[in-house]
């Protein structure tokens, strides 16, 4: 699926992160984490993102949520810039939702309330209607029956999936998941990938997906983006041209099997440069 | 788990218990953990070695010390020898009145402490302002203020109050700001590309997530509103637990002065039993998790 194709239809959603640069400074110290990075990810597209640990992914996702400022280049969202150099810090905003890696639900909230939270802080629904819409859409995810658990109580695979809802109702141009799977063991994991997939088929929300996990990217992504190694670059792009909807049975398919060689081929050359720098990963 | 309530006489899983059979199922658990029966037993050693040095040995050192015979017949007779027991009118005038000055310190101490704490948590600003003033306070002991709040406040009631307000506004002050500081970063995060502003990321983020740390912070600082409210009783005072065991010394009574001290214990623990209650009421997110993990 081409970027021309995808803006045809009325979809919204597309990032385009042009030259962008990041550099650390703490105590002087220069820490150049992604450089001069470029890519584009159309409407309703699902772009993961690999590569080696350290290598800058977090810090990309991180400038497009507007958690923190970037020091070149652009990122723009639909042609309207999020951030570029005269305004380093992106706002934060609900057309941009973050899953987190561990897991941000609020713990002293219930899943229903924190699915809620969303539109009851924007004031596009009032509480009562909120609370409504965040049980239905918790249902429609399986998650009725624990509405009225607090986040401590239900598994994480639970969590991590009602966390999902908390960001889709909001409606929001792009999904940003930062390796929201990886403490999970295999078979909840791909019981997370059908959730997931099966509520992309329903929004077709652009999804911006950070993973280590090869079979997960391409299981999942139109496009497994694989970056270099710190400082972070576009270094292939493994178009994955199948069609959805898709199952697990995929997994054991000759096509999918070769993708994922063909990404690890890439990812693999990357890893070792890591390895051998040394790199530190950052929760 | 053999015998236990939630499997019925068929055999087959019932549903849990509730309201008498909860309570009945509660209660039969706690006779069989050996938990209570060694409070039982530790108190009654602790009783037996304050009898056996003080009535039946006289050990030195013990000889002026009232026996747990002596104290106990006293507490719980209706006409008390030395003046104080549980039939007198004055023994529970003097819970009341300290009891009375320990709400409105830990009311206001709680009140003024804990929006503080979570401004001076949440504010790098507000934090540079007033922390190094809290830390210069904060070590001077309660009863270098007693002169001082002799001279700005009159009567016996205020400056007592002051003291145990003091003492406690700093301990509660501290464990909010460091409550607050507590808070994962990413759960501002998610508030805020939710988007919160910033009185809804106050509200909802940095209240209740510094709430662990808060109550920590309460069931300290109504034992030091205690400590602190005695010592001042003890120097200004005409009422008051603090003021029992001082006068009873003073007048060469020790009975009344070792049921002053009794009783100061058991109520203090009350209070902070009260608080802790409190706290798993408002933390329930917090009660049902430890409660899965068999805490
Ligand atoms: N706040 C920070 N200050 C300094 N260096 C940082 C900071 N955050 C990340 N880095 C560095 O930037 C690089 C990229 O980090 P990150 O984006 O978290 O990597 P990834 O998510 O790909 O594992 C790492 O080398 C890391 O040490
Ligand atoms: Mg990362």
């Amino acid at each position: 699926m081409s970027t021309a194709e995808m803006s045809t239809t009325a979809r919204t959603g597309a990032i385009s992160i042009r030259n962008v640069t990041k550099i650390y400074d703490p105590e002087g110290v220069n820490v150049l984490a992604v450089d001069d990075c470029s890519l584009e990810i159309g409407a309703g597209e699902v772009c993961m993102i690999v590569g080696p640990s350290g290598c800058g992914k977090t810090t990309l996702l991180n400038a497009i949520a507007g958690f923190h400022s970037l020091t070149f280049g652009e990122i723009r969202l639909d042609g309207e810039v999020l951030c570029d150099e005269r305004r380093p810090l992106a706002s934060q905003g609900a057309d941009r939702v973050v899953v987190f890696q561990n897991g941000a639900l609020f713990p002293w909230k219930t899943l229903g309330d924190n699915v809620a939270y969303g539109p009851m802080v924007q004031g596009t629904l009032s509480k009562a209607e909120a609370r409504e819409k965040a049980r239905h859409m918790l249902a429609e995810a399986g998650l009725g029956d624990v509405a009225e658990k607090y986040p401590g109580e239900v598994s994480s695979g639970m969590a991590r999936r009602a966390e999902i809802v908390r960001a889709l109702i909001n409606d929001p141009k792009v999904l940003l998941l930062d390796e929201p799977y990886r403490a999970m063991d295999a078979l909840t994991k791909s019981i997370m990938h059908e959730a997931l997939l099966e509520m992309y088929d329903r929004t077709k929300v652009t999804i911006f997906f950070i993973t280590h996990d090869l079979e997960e990217a391409i299981f999942l992504g139109d496009r497994a983006v694989v970056m270099t190694t710190r400082p972070c670059r576009v270094k292939t792009i493994v178009n994955v041209d199948i069609p959805r909807p898709r199952d697990y049975h995929l997994l054991s398919s000759e096509e999918f099997r070769v993708l994922v060689e063909e990404a690890k081929d890439a990812v693999h050359e990357e890893a070792l440069k890591a390895f051998e720098a040394g790199e530190r990963e950052l929760a | 788990m053999t015998g236990s309530p939630v499997e019925s006489v068929s055999g087959r899983r019932s549903e849990p218990p509730r309201g008498m059979a909860l309570f009945a199922y509660r209660a039969g658990r706690m006779v069989r953990t050996t938990g209570p029966y060694l409070t039982v037993l530790g108190i009654g050693a602790w009783l037996l070695l304050w009898w056996l040095f003080s009535e039946v040995w006289y050990l030195p050192r013990f000889e002026k010390m009232p026996g747990p015979v002596a104290v106990l017949s006293d507490l719980f007779a209706r006409d008390p020898f030395q003046g104080i027991s549980i039939f007198t009118d004055e023994y529970y005038e003097h819970i009341w009145v300290s009891c009375r000055r320990i709400l409105f310190a830990f009311c206001i101490a709680t009140g003024v402490g804990v929006p503080l704490g979570l401004c001076m948590g949440w504010s790098v600003q507000f934090r540079h302002y007033t922390f190094p003033i809290l830390e210069t306070l904060r070590p001077i002991p309660i009863l270098a203020w007693v002169p001082l709040s002799i001279l700005m406040f009159r009567g016996f009631e205020a400056p007592v109050i002051f003291l145990a307000t003091l003492a406690s506004l700093f301990v509660t002050t501290l464990n909010t700001m460091l409550g607050v500081q507590s808070i994962d970063e990413s759960y501002f995060r998610a508030a805020g590309c939710l988007g919160s502003n910033r009185w809804q990321i106050f509200r909802h983020v940095v209240v209740p997530g510094a709430l662990p740390f808060i109550f920590t912070g309460l069931q300290i600082s109504i034992g030091v509103a205690w400590f602190s409210l005695v010592a001042a009783e003890m120097v200004s005072g005409d009422w008051g637990l603090g003021y029992l065991i001082v006068d009873a010394y003073m007048n060469n009574v020790t009975v009344p002065m070792v049921i002053g001290m009794i009783t100061l214990g058991f109520v203090g623990w009350g209070t902070s039993v009260l608080v802790r209650i409190a706290g798993n009421r408002m933390m329930q997110w917090r009660t049902r998790a430890l409660a899965l993990e068999g805490r």
